[in-house]
């Protein structure tokens, strides 16, 4: 049995109540109304010495006053998209290890037995996760915030000057309430499927019947067809509308493999850990090896699908279709964008090409930790430029809500470590597992 | 305990086989004479080659006036049976690099037929385009050679081109791969051999492999290396081949799935050829010990995984073709549009082969009954030759300008092109039923102890 230590859990404790200060304060600071936000900008041209500050002195007084108006909705966006990356990014990561799990399972896979334990660990997270972002769920479609611009006023309405023809076109689908009643379903399915799955892999330790495995064998693969459909929706929802006229037929392929890779380097650097500290010693370093093999290879798998979805909007060359490459390419967020590009698969793909660097536990933890924070700043670009827009930092609100829910994530995940054994005895291809040698 | 295997695994070599019968078994199609079943497909097949040949001499002598393009559907047969044809060839390189990787041991039964298939089928593939330049002598000029030996610069930034060296590519290291594994084999061949002249044959195509400790170190490596560097290929050569249709069919329109969707789409087609030839193999060459129910019951897994990720693709691709809001969208490939105009009954093909009817086999019974997996195979291959005459046809039909909307009617030529291409790939596999070894024997030796039936039940009954 695994003890949380308690260097560890007030580690995470601190990190939490940080956090949530934080967050706190970036909701507190936001700007009320369009004067603070007059103000902000105008120490933002001083300090930056941009020529908008003559260009706006040109046009006139309502075009200015609408344009307030939109800064003071992206200023407002600011402790909102601050909470919503974290709380997306560490959510999912939770949900792709269930579906890595489950792919175990359905795969009948030998290798991974040992590691059933820390991968149920991991999605103990689902449930605190889904709990925190429907509240992000709740709060945007009842508009507490301005994340998703089609849910603004008169966009549906012919007769308001707000009226948007083309998001009008696709009320059918984006639509607030249908939006919200998705988000839970999504959510639901996430929950349940964990629940069963974590359920008849505890009873397998105190039973040897074949048939609670089988029993997992299926509910595994329904969880995996069903997400494969949820997942579509899901990120076509809750990223993809954040620029409503934009759209990619590859954008859930996308972010599926984002978040898989992450999953995956986490259930590798828990791993690590718990090794390190002696409480899986049945785990030995061919299980190392092919954690980090799927590292290497779902970071690959992330370039590829990176780079077709770049690769035919820039070759097609459609405005519609370039707009949002735009602030993430060439605009503010440039940094960004090419820092990921390199983060995610020049170094994963140098850093764990070779066979001997995937055994060693440092070099994964250094691959491991390039990868999280590569991929953040994926999920970063993908939510950002919709609704912060061009004047985005990293500031307190940013780091705060990191720090709270990665508190939370390392609370809840070694918590759950010490609710069962780690070593998952039940299951007939355990001893595949331990002896398992490559 | 390094031949342990879990016990609820079911054994991949049926019977209680010994090093020694493999051998036979596998040499025996080779050893022993053709029935009277190959000889009457290999006739059907060399007559239907031969079809074919005279329709392409008469292409080459006439012009490709004589198929059934017109000025809007300016390519339709061709460039269908070109990728059709690519996509079979995937199955081979993802049995023998992905599955590899993965460690399946059930691979090592299907391997080699699979790899077999995968270069036949790109040799049928490389015929399509050659023959659509019209003048066939001048194909060289696809290469990058300078203009003093009479060719045009090529166009670096079509995705035509980016096939020539995917597709030659791939073909190279298939070649390779497939030729590596063969080694052992052929010395196996060599080494049984009684007549002089085969056994001088098989002593040179197994390039005087001895079987030292050696020899094996440098093949493990050699084949780690390859399957290495074919696994990107696994992808990189339909992707590239999705570019041809997503960057140039209509301007202006395209849909960013199409590169893994076709990968996918690909390793589906694929799977479903392997299916059939093994499944009438299997009895021909009295391989049932190793290409058993559970061979077939796992590639039927593998069709349903990759035909689901086809659905999903094709659920993205006609979600967001509403939700684009385009009202072009309305014509294109996997819409309403599609769904219910001329080429109505080419998109329901599409829908049943490839989405409904693969649907039966999330039923044990129905994946494990080699009739149902056999037509289930056949269905699915005619799904996706529509899916490609769909992407193209239906999508060149419907131009931005209603005015040069046009339809397509193969001529006989086309048709028989196509005939003869499928004829030219049964003799390409029916000859090499009759002298290569169709199983790799020395892989298969490999796990006989930990998978082998006999040896399973000795351990479990312990």
């Amino acid at each position: 049995m695994y003890t949380f230590s308690s260097k560890l859990k007030t580690f995470s404790l601190v990190l939490i109540i940080l956090g949530a200060l934080g967050m706190g304060y970036g909701f507190f600071t936001a700007p009320k109304t369009t004067d603070d936000v007059k103000e902000m900008l105008h120490h933002a041209d001083e300090a930056h010495e941009t020529d908008t500050h003559e260009a706006t002195a040109q046009i006139s007084a309502e075009e200015e006053q609408s344009h307030l108006e939109h800064a003071l909705h992206q200023a407002q966006n600011r402790p909102w998209t601050a909470f919503f990356i974290p709380a997306f990014f560490f959510l999912m990561i939770a949900v792709l290890v269930l579906v890595f799990y489950a792919i175990q399972w359905a795969a009948q896979a030998g290798w991974s037995i040992v590691l059933f334990r820390v991968m149920e660990a991991i999605t103990a997270y689902i449930l605190p996760g889904s709990i925190l972002l429907f509240i992000f769920i709740l709060a945007s479609g009842m508009h507490f915030n301005h994340m998703y611009a089609w849910m603004a006023d008169g966009t549906f309405d012919p007769t308001s000057e707000n009226y948007d023809a083309i998001i009008d076109g696709k009320s059918w689908w984006l639509n607030t309430s249908g939006w919200m009643i998705r988000g839970f379903i999504y959510l639901f399915a996430y929950n349940i499927f964990r629940w069963i799955l974590r359920k008849n892999s505890i009873a397998l330790d105190t039973s040897n019947d074949i048939s609670i495995y089988k029993k997992n064998f299926n509910f595994a693969i329904i969880f995996i067809v069903i997400f494969a459909i949820f997942e579509l929706f899901m990120s076509f929802d809750w990223l993809m509308s954040l620029d409503p006229h934009w759209y990619s037929q590859l954008y859930s392929f996308y972010v599926f493999s984002s978040m898989i890779v992450s999953g995956i380097t986490v259930i590798a650097m828990v791993t690590i850990y718990l090794k390190h500290k002696g409480f899986i010693p049945f785990v030995n370093d061919s299980h190392i090896h092919d954690l980090a093999k799927y590292m290497f290879g779902f970071s690959i798998f992330w370039a590829y699908f990176f780079f077709d979805q770049f690769m035919l909007q820039w070759y097609a060359n459609i405005p519609e279709e370039t707009a949002y490459f735009m602030p993430r390419l060439l605009g503010s967020y440039q940094p960004i964008f090419i820092g990921m590009i390199v983060i995610n698969f020049v170094f994963p793909f140098l850093i764990l090409m070779d066979s001997d660097f995937k055994r060693t536990p440092w070099f994964v933890l250094t691959a491991g930790m390039l990868i999280l924070i590569g991929h953040y700043m994926d999920i970063f670009q993908l939510i950002s430029p919709a609704t912060v827009g061009n004047h985005w930092s990293f500031g307190i609100p940013e780091i705060a809500s990191l720090a709270f829910f990665l508190g939370l994530f390392i609370f809840v995940v070694f918590t759950a470590l010490t609710k069962a054994p780690l070593h998952a005895k039940g299951n007939p291809f355990m001893k595949e597992s331990e002896i398992y040698h490559y | 305990m390094s031949h342990y295997e879990a016990p609820i695994r079911e054994p991949i070599i049926l019977g209680d086989k010994t090093y020694h019968d493999i051998s036979n078994d596998i040499a025996a199609p080779i050893e022993g004479k053709a029935n009277t079943w190959w000889w009457v497909v290999f006739s059907i097949a060399s007559f239907a080659l031969l079809w074919g040949i005279g329709a392409i001499a008469y292409t080459i002598g006439t012009g490709i006036g004589v198929w059934g393009l017109n000025n809007k559907i300016n390519w339709a047969w061709d460039i269908t049976n070109f990728v059709w044809w690519v996509g079979i060839g995937h199955a081979g390189t993802l049995i023998s690099a992905v599955l590899l990787l993965f460690r399946q041991k059930w691979r090592m039964g299907i391997n080699r037929s699979a790899e077999a298939m995968t270069i036949f089928a790109v040799i049928q593939a490389a015929i399509f385009p050659v023959i659509h330049m019209g003048r066939v002598w001048n194909a060289y000029w696809v290469m990058p050679i300078p203009n003093q030996f009479g060719s045009l610069w090529t166009n670096f930034n079509s995705p035509l081109l980016w096939d020539v060296f995917a597709i030659s590519t791939y073909l190279s290291v298939s070649l390779v791969f497939w030729y590596t594994g063969l080694l052992p084999d052929f010395a196996m061949i060599r080494d049984r051999a009684t007549k002089p002249f085969q056994k001088k044959i098989y002593s040179l195509l197994s390039f005087g492999w001895s079987g030292t400790a050696k020899d094996w170190q440098r093949f493990e490596e050699v084949s780690l290396v390859l399957a290495g560097l074919a696994t990107p290929l696994v992808l990189s050569v339909h992707t590239i081949v999705s570019f041809d249709f997503a960057t140039s069919v209509i301007p202006g329109w395209h849909s960013t799935i199409y590169p893994p969707y076709f990968v996918a789409g690909a390793v589906f087609s694929g799977f479903a050829m392997v299916q059939t030839l093994l499944i009438i193999m299997r009895k021909v060459s009295n391989l049932e010990d190793y290409i058993t129910r559970l061979h077939i019951e796992n590639m039927n897994k593998v069709i349903l995984l990759t035909g689901g990720i086809v659905m999903v693709a094709y659920l993205s691709e006609f979600f967001v073709g509403w939700y684009s809001g385009s009202s072009y969208e309305d014509f294109t490939y996997l819409s309403v549009g599609a769904a219910t105009g001329p080429y109505w009954w080419a998109f329901w093909i599409l829908i049943f082969c490839n989405g409904i009817f693969p649907q039966l086999l999330w039923f044990k019974k129905l994946r494990t009954n080699f009739t149902v997996s056999f037509i289930m195979a056949i269905l699915i291959n005619i799904g996706m030759w529509f899916e490609r005459f769909d992407i193209i046809v239906i999508n060149l039909s419907r131009g931005h300008l209603p005015s040069t909307w046009a339809q397509f009617s193969p001529t006989f030529v086309d048709i028989g092109i196509y005939i003869g291409t499928i004829g030219f790939f049964f003799v390409l596999f029916l000859l090499y039923a009759r002298t290569f070894p169709v199983v790799a024997q020395a892989e298969v030796k490999s796990i006989l102890k930990a998978s082998g039936d006999g040896y399973k039940r000795a351990r479990n009954n312990k």
